[in-house]
């Protein structure tokens, strides 16, 4: 779990983790090394105050480094909102995230629905699994050029889609994405927040973190 | 460039008869004179600057502080054994065991969110934030109280808008959850709008900071944001001066905030507070500077030596008295022994926040302040910060108050059939004041954080201080609650009993959703000062205040007076806004206000009167106002308390909503359409249907019963003498509210109503 100056949803993330079952480990974005973390969850916030551009700038932290050689050799990495602004902008997933067509924040209690439960991400979810996770962000709205977006609907690589009218503007109503090799998860709402049914619309979120521990265990 | 010649002491000593611009600095000529004797010579430009701004209103509380004392006066035997800071302090702190301590404070941003909604609105977040945080405390939540002009007059579309961003803006980026808070219209806020900021922070209990500055020898930290232009005079001129007409020159003076360098510091003075680096600490907000440096003094050893020149700028050209008046967010200023120095600036650097020594603590009892080499203040700084001018203003009862009071409004004419009462229900449910608010909550984040137990349009917001899942201790969470109420026509009806109406509906609110009031913060917003009828009102409203707190036996931990809200000699409705908070032992069982389960027995708690004076439906339907608020019954709020926090405590209840705007109607109608279920009502033998739905009796609430409890829960309100009616039963296939004999709704119908009007409003 990485800490950028800004982050704000990083405790929650570590909680989730927890309630996984898992160990979770802060991490500091000012540090090159990941230690022997196995996953990393980039978490939700403003970083850097979302000067520039949305994730503009925590890109080139010195964590984000070992991040994307861990990425591109297989370690499982999930960007919560402004992490997969990080993700876009760091190039391990296509695509971007522009302003929400309403021009204002919401917050609110989403329904998606799981296009792939085959990622490290999701493979607790089956295809077509129905949730509703809490959406907050003010630049949601995924953006990619018609071969790109042709391209991830053709791979599988949507992995999960907006239900019951698209709250930001989303082309084709995508909510989280995947890299090809499905170790890559983008994802716009926040499943750290739909962990624990007393601060939370339920538990629909925990899969989410269950699918990588089952994922890295199995593998171990 | 040329820059003017620096105004010194020593200049000032030898040119006594130089003629200074204290009027334009909103000081009188006794004020003026008053310091003269203090200083015995006159002030440099300076001193003149610190003055004026340590003396306006905002700052020293001169009008209000004769009144306020009976805060402490009258303080509930109850606060000493939970009160661990009360009043004075940048927010007052009380223990909710467990090791833990919060601290809560309101705050207003009235002036500058007419000028610059959105930057207004957001600094006035940062502000309050930064006074938690200065108490040692991490922020965890927050709530506004936001007052409007008319929801469809062309400036409400201008300011809300702005509002809500600005608000959303700051406090999402800051990572604090919006756990609730209220807005309301009504045409006298229109060229004054009120925005009222609370946050709530908890802390170890034995983990509290102070403002001052103990200890000769220790360094003064300047850190956080550089200083800038912005936000100059914003405390004298712009939050103790009414607005004639001159919005567009005041400009500049509003504040801009960065909710991204606030975040930063938050974390930075955390770690620094757990690491136990400062003996002192306060946050640079009104009268940024002068405020932070003779409240630090005053309180400590008193005594402290500044080289101004050491202030870090954003703009090189500022003069020492803008220096001293400049207002700029996110800034604060520690009291740090020489050995921890080093660490300290350490943890700042880990930040990247700018941290850097400009003065010394010192013994001498005199604030000095120098300027490229010269002496530019030297004062008692006690003489700023503690020994302000004190008025005790003229009081005279309001010429129009009799008559106000005597045109009760029985004669307006009110709905008999089942179709005029349902057409009544309509009208009161799609208006502005009680229509669906989720246009501007949905702005707000209130996830962040991961400990939102309950968030508006709940009774209050309700957050999880303990969490047994990560700290394994196998104890229920602990958690607070808190609501903020205010009611402007009660208040003008009879500023008294308004006041003590807002306290009993917060205090309600927090016990409706299972917690325990604890204590109270508050936030007066009313007219001028120097009008005797507004005094009048303000002196009424902070006795009533304080008899109720007394009586209900829970303490005012702090606030904050906002004067001369008014346009041109119009002053606003009289606006006392109340914050309760309350602490619940074990969050699991929390009230929520959704109604829920089939065949649950829904009970009416209290005794619903023909109460009509100031509701609104005397509002929206006759836009009427003029009789007497609801009857008080403070005995009565604290039996219906005790009732809603036991039956949460044992299981007893599975929803609970209180009773105050528009009546009994809007409650059952917001319970039904969160809790997605059907009602069928009976009117009360006895009882006119019309008063049973939209009285606004005080002292009531509506709880849903489930069949298996039901005995339990009657006989314990038997035994403790509190009236319960069961007035309906719980359907989940009947989606509608039928009132039986009278008329039938739908849910699907009433949330359209209900929903559409703010959307519609604003887009």
């Amino acid at each position: 779990m990485v800490t950028f100056p800004g982050s704000l949803d990083d405790r929650d993330a570590l909680r989730a983790v927890r309630l996984a079952g898992a160990e979770p480990v802060p991490l500091w974005h000012g540090e090159k090394w990941l230690s022997d973390v196995q996953a990393v969850v980039l978490p939700g916030g403003f970083s850097y105050g979302d000067y520039l551009r949305c994730g503009a700038i925590a890109r080139f932290s010195p964590a984000m480094d070992s991040i994307v050689d861990g990425a591109r050799q297989g370690m499982p990495v999930l960007g919560i909102c402004n992490g997969f602004q990080v993700l876009c902008e760091a190039h391990l997933l296509p695509g971007a995230l522009i302003r929400n067509r309403s021009q204002k924040f919401i917050c609110r209690d989403q329904a998606v629905r799981i296009e792939n439960a085959g990622t490290a991400w999701t493979a607790d979810y089956e295809d077509g699994q129905q949730l509703v996770i809490p959406l907050k962000n003010a630049e949601g709205c995924y953006v990619a050029d018609e071969r790109t977006l042709d391209e991830l609907e053709g791979s599988g690589r949507v992995v999960a889609r907006y239900l019951d009218g698209n709250p930001n503007g989303s082309l084709r109503d995508i909510a989280g994405i995947c890299n090809a090799e499905g170790n890559v998860v983008g994802l716009m709402p926040h499943p750290e927040h739909a962990t624990d049914p007393l601060v939370g619309p339920g538990t629909d979120g925990l899969p989410f973190f269950s699918s990588v521990l089952r994922a890295l265990v199995g593998a171990a | 460039m040329s820059r003017p010649a620096v105004d010194t002491v020593e200049v000032a000593a030898t040119s006594p008869s130089q003629s200074q611009p204290f009027k334009e600095l909103g000081l009188n000529a006794e004020e003026y004179q008053r310091i003269k004797d203090i200083l015995d010579r006159r002030p440099t430009s300076s001193e003149l600057a610190m003055y004026s701004v340590m003396w306006s209103e905002h700052c020293s509380y001169k009008s209000s502080k004769v009144h306020l004392r009976q805060f402490g006066d009258k303080v509930p035997a109850e606060a000493k054994d939970i009160l661990l800071v009360g009043m004075g302090e940048n927010a007052g702190v009380v223990d909710v065991g467990h090791g833990l301590a919060v601290t809560f404070k309101i705050e207003s941003h009235n002036h500058p969110s007419y000028v610059e909604p959105y930057q207004g609105a957001a600094t006035g977040v940062g502000g309050i934030v930064r006074d938690i945080l200065t108490m040692g405390a991490r922020p965890v939540a927050v709530q506004d109280a936001l007052r409007f002009g008319p929801a469809n007059a062309p400036d409400t579309a201008r300011v809300l808008p702005g509002v809500v961003a600005g608000i959303g803006g700051y406090g999402n980026c800051l990572g604090l959850p919006n756990v609730g808070g209220e807005i309301s219209f009504d045409p006298s806020y229109l060229g004054n709008p009120l925005v009222n900021a609370l946050c709530v922070g908890v802390l170890p209990a034995d983990g509290i900071k102070l403002a001052k500055a103990d200890g000769p020898g220790s360094h003064v930290v300047l850190f956080g944001a550089r200083t800038g232009g912005d936000g100059i005079g914003g405390a004298s001129v712009l939050a103790s001066a009414s607005f004639e007409a001159k919005g567009e020159k005041k400009r500049p003076a509003v504040q801009v905030g960065d909710p991204f360098a606030e975040k930063v510091l938050i974390e930075c003075c955390l770690e620094i507070f757990a690491a136990d680096l400062v003996t002192g600490i306060q946050d640079l907000g009104a009268a940024g500077l002068s405020c932070a440096t003779t409240e630090l003094a005053a309180a400590g050893t008193g005594g402290m030596d500044v080289d101004l020149d050491l202030a870090p700028l954003r703009d090189e050209t500022l003069t020492p008295e803008e220096i001293l008046m400049s207002e700029s967010q996110e800034r604060m200023m520690a009291v740090v022994t020489p050995e921890n120095l080093e660490k300290f600036l350490e943890v700042c650097a880990k930040w990247e926040v700018t941290a850097t020594v400009i003065g010394t603590v010192t013994d001498t009892g005199r604030l000095v302040m120098r300027w490229h080499g010269e002496t530019i203040v030297d004062v008692p700084p006690r003489t700023l910060a503690h020994e302000g001018p004190v008025y005790e203003r003229p009081v005279r009862r309001p010429y129009d108050q009799d008559a106000l009071n005597g045109e009760h409004g029985n004669g307006l004419p009110r709905p008999k059939s089942g179709e005029q009462l349902r057409a009544t229900a309509l009208k009161l449910i799609s208006s502005a004041n009680l229509a669906d608010k989720s246009w501007v909550t949905d702005q707000y984040d209130r996830y962040v954080l991961g400990n939102t137990v309950l968030a508006q349009p709940e009774d209050s917001g309700m957050i999880r201080l303990t969490d047994r899942a990560l700290d394994g201790s196998g104890e229920a969470d602990l958690g607070v609650a808190v609501s903020v109420d205010g009611n402007g026509r009660y208040t003008r009806l009879d500023p008294y009993a308004g006041a003590q109406l807002a306290l009993a509906e917060a205090y309600r609110n927090v016990a409706t959703t299972g917690a325990r009031p604890l204590a109270v913060t508050n936030c007066l917003n009313f007219g001028s000062p120097e009008d005797p009828a507004v005094m009048w009102q303000f002196a009424e409203a902070v006795r009533g205040l304080a008899d109720g707190c007394q009586q209900l036996g829970v303490p005012v931990t702090g606030g904050n007076v906002s004067f001369y809200n008014q346009t041109g000699s119009t002053p606003i409705l009289p606006t006392p806004v109340i914050g309760v908070l309350g602490v619940i032992d074990d969050v699991s069982r929390r009230t929520p206000m959704a109604l829920r389960g089939d065949g649950a027995q829904l009970y009416l708690l209290g005794d619903t009167r023909d109460e009509f004076g100031g509701s609104e439906w005397a509002n929206v339907v006759h836009g009427f106002l003029g009789g007497r608020p609801p009857k008080v019954d403070l005995t009565r709020e604290k039996l219906l308390a005790d009732v809603l926090i036991n039956a949460s405590r044992d299981g007893l209840i599975d929803a609970a909503h209180d009773l105050s705007d528009g009546g009994l109607f809007v409650a059952v109608a917001e319970g039904c359409l969160r809790g997605e279920v059907g009602v069928r009502l009976v009117v009360p033998e006895g009882l006119d249907p019309f008063v049973f739905l939209f009285s606004e009796s005080a002292g009531r609430a509506i709880v849903a019963v489930p069949r298996t409890e039901e005995v339990r829960f009657t006989d314990m309100c038997t035994a403790r003498g509190l009236p319960a009616t069961r007035i309906g039963v719980l359907d989940i296939l009947e989606s509608a509210i039928e009132v039986q004999g009278q008329f039938r709704l739908p849910l699907s119908e009433l949330r359209t109503a209900w929903a559409a009007t703010l959307p519609d409003l604003f887009g």
